[in-house]
């Protein structure tokens, strides 16, 4: 299902992250890219070259909305201002849909600038699809709601975090941006299996992708964006296409950026899942790691080689 | 606890200044046990203590916090070398959370901060003023909006003693050390490093060197415009006196004929060194495209 409804029906192929240090490159080389994802914060401001870059951009290429601070998951109201300011930039760019995470990150309106896991219990579900319509309404298009990555669990939590993501989704009537890299992640600190997660979400909301790279600690993993996407999580990829058909993907590098080809050639490898999938090729073979299935526990390999 | 309650516990800890070795506090800095707090909200795994799995994200608060603050403020860095700039940060920070979306605005309150807190700047206190008033003028001026320009057929509009807009981008600086100069050498002799300044993206601190040492400039009044030209290229511009005081006036909204006063009240100065200057002075603030057109009653 390459468009649906969460992804206002389009069929965008394979994106890149729209960085600063490729700027000069975008606009002068003019490279052909399925589309751009940019950060929503870094242009809701009034002028300047920002702006003027993504006007340039936007008469060549599609770009969506990606944000890093809506804090569905927040207990308190939404900042008006914010949406006041996304709303203008939505107009702007046009955006088919608009993402943003299911987190959580201020409170009486200070500010942490992170994405704080949520507790998975029933009144976080409630109140966040309660943010996530009022968002909607406001901002009139449609919204998906990205899983993030976590290093802490609550004890008050009542469900695993794919229950929680499914119970927001369905509650808010919204899609949902697969992190398949943030499912890896989190898999590895919590110890599920990673797979477990992407065969139990619903696969006719999702709307689009993320994949990215990230780095290995002693007791716990991070999701820094800052390496080229790993065999385990491409398998998850691999996975997330097969349930959910030839699906928006976006590689995610935001530290320790590499040239512009690089990060695009790396982002394209996800093209042969998505055209095995729509040839309903086996996934074997393509000299990306192992095939899909996942035969070994995820914590057990992953914490050998640590 | 219910979601607000979690989120105010987490968040009260996450914000709480790191120890020197860069490890979560074992008590709050009003005193209360960090390990009970984070115990009641926080699960452990078989790896990590409910305390290691939030140190991490009070870590990364931090981190981030601090590299974007250094970004912003790396002329205030050269003066006062890392480990003051740094303890600085942390003090202000800790006392000021973000109140924004955007890292953005992060420094957007340093200025009177540092007014009441001297102590953090004792050896320098107004060249580390001037400082931090002119990179946060630089990062303010960066992305304002920009308005419809005042063209030569739109003069004849404004009346026989005009009240003039200007556009959003445009800062007026009276500064006593030429920090202008400064930061332009101390950004010459740093590696520009391009980041987005709102990501998603989880970092590990880089621990900055010293870098080298800046000597104090010699004292100097400096009367400085920081404007934007071409849409996104800005500039410090070196203002007379009584052309400063006349810009302040206007931009504040006082008609022409109070604007020439106050200058002349400023300056000391007679009022025809300030009238005889004034075609000159509008022309290159004109073709600075500096006028803009009234709002739109």
């Amino acid at each position: 299902m390459p468009a649906n409804r969460f992804n206002g029906y389009t069929d965008y192929g394979v994106g890149i992250g729209l960085r600063i240090p490729h700027y000069n490159h975008i606009l002068e080389k003019k490279p052909v890219v399925d589309w751009f994802e940019i950060i929503s914060e870094n242009f809701m401001i009034d002028g300047g070259r920002p702006l003027r870059v993504l006007d340039q951009i936007l008469d060549q290429y599609r770009v969506v909305q990606h944000g890093v601070s809506m804090y569905f998951g927040s207990a308190q109201p939404l900042n008006r201002e914010h949406l006041r300011r996304l709303k203008t930039l939505t107009k702007r760019t046009k955006t088919p849909w608009l993402t943003d995470h299911l987190c959580w990150g201020s409170v009486d309106g200070k500010y942490s600038h992170d994405l704080l896991p949520m507790p998975y219990t029933f009144e976080a579900a409630r109140k966040t699809a309660q943010n996530i319509r009022e968002v909607r309404d406001f901002l009139e298009i449609p919204i998906a709601v990205e899983n993030v990555s976590s290093y802490a669990e609550f004890h008050v939590s009542e469900m695993t975090e794919w229950e929680f993501l499914n119970e927001v989704v369905e509650r808010a009537d919204c899609g949902m941006l697969l992190d398949v890299n943030n499912i890896y992640v989190s898999s590895q600190n919590h110890n599920f299996d990673p797979f477990d997660y992407v065969n139990s979400v619903d696969p006719e909301r999702v709307a689009q992708i993320h994949i990215a790279g990230h780095s290995k600690f002693e007791k716990y993993i991070l999701d820094t964006h800052d390496h080229p996407v790993l065999d385990p999580v491409w398998n998850l990829y691999a996975r997330a296409i097969e349930r959910a058909g030839p699906t928006a993907t976006l590689l995610e590098w935001d530290d320790h950026i590499p040239s512009f080809d690089e990060v695009h050639q790396e982002a394209l490898k996800a093209k042969k899942f998505i055209k095995n999938k729509a040839e309903e090729k086996p996934v074997n073979g393509n000299g990306l790691g192992r095939p899909y299935a996942h035969p070994d526990p995820p914590y057990a390999a992953e914490k050998a080689r640590v | 606890m219910d979601l607000a309650e979690i989120q105010k516990v987490m968040l009260g800890v996450i914000q709480q200044p790191l120890t020197p070795s860069e490890g979560m506090r074992k008590r709050t800095l009003d005193g209360r046990p960090v390990k009970k707090i984070v115990d009641q909200v926080i699960k452990p795994n078989d790896r990590l203590t409910s305390f290691e799995r939030l140190e991490i994200y009070n870590r990364v608060y931090w981190f981030r916090l601090l590299s974007s603050f250094m970004e912003d403020f790396s002329g205030l860095r050269a003066i006062l070398g890392h480990r003051a700039f740094e303890k600085l940060a942390t003090a202000y920070l800790y006392e000021l959370p973000s109140e924004s979306f955007t890292l953005r605005n992060l420094g957007s309150r340093l200025e009177a901060w540092l007014r009441k807190n001297p102590k953090y700047t004792p050896k320098t206190p107004r060249l580390a003023l001037d400082m931090a008033r002119l990179e946060w003028a630089d990062i303010d001026v960066f992305d304002q909006g920009e308005l419809p320009k005042l063209g030569p057929g739109d003069l004849s509009t404004l009346g026989e003693d005009p009240v003039f807009h200007f556009q959003p981008y445009i800062r007026l600086l009276d500064l006593a050390y030429p920090v202008d100069d400064l930061l332009l050498e101390i950004r010459r002799h740093e590696e520009a490093q391009e980041n987005d300044i709102a990501s998603n993206v989880v970092v590990e601190r880089t621990h900055e060197p010293q870098g080298k040492r800046w000597s104090v400039p010699k004292r100097e009044k400096v009367l400085l415009a920081v404007h934007r030209q071409n849409g996104e290229d800005i500039f410090f511009k070196r203002l007379e006196p009584e052309a400063f005081a006349l810009l302040r006036a206007l931009l504040r909204g006082k008609p022409l004929s109070q604007a020439i006063e106050e200058s002349v009240n400023w300056t000391q100065g007679k009022i025809e060194d300030i009238t005889g200057q004034l075609h000159e002075w509008f022309a290159n603030w004109s073709s600075l495209g500096w006028f803009c057109k009234p709002p739109a009653e």
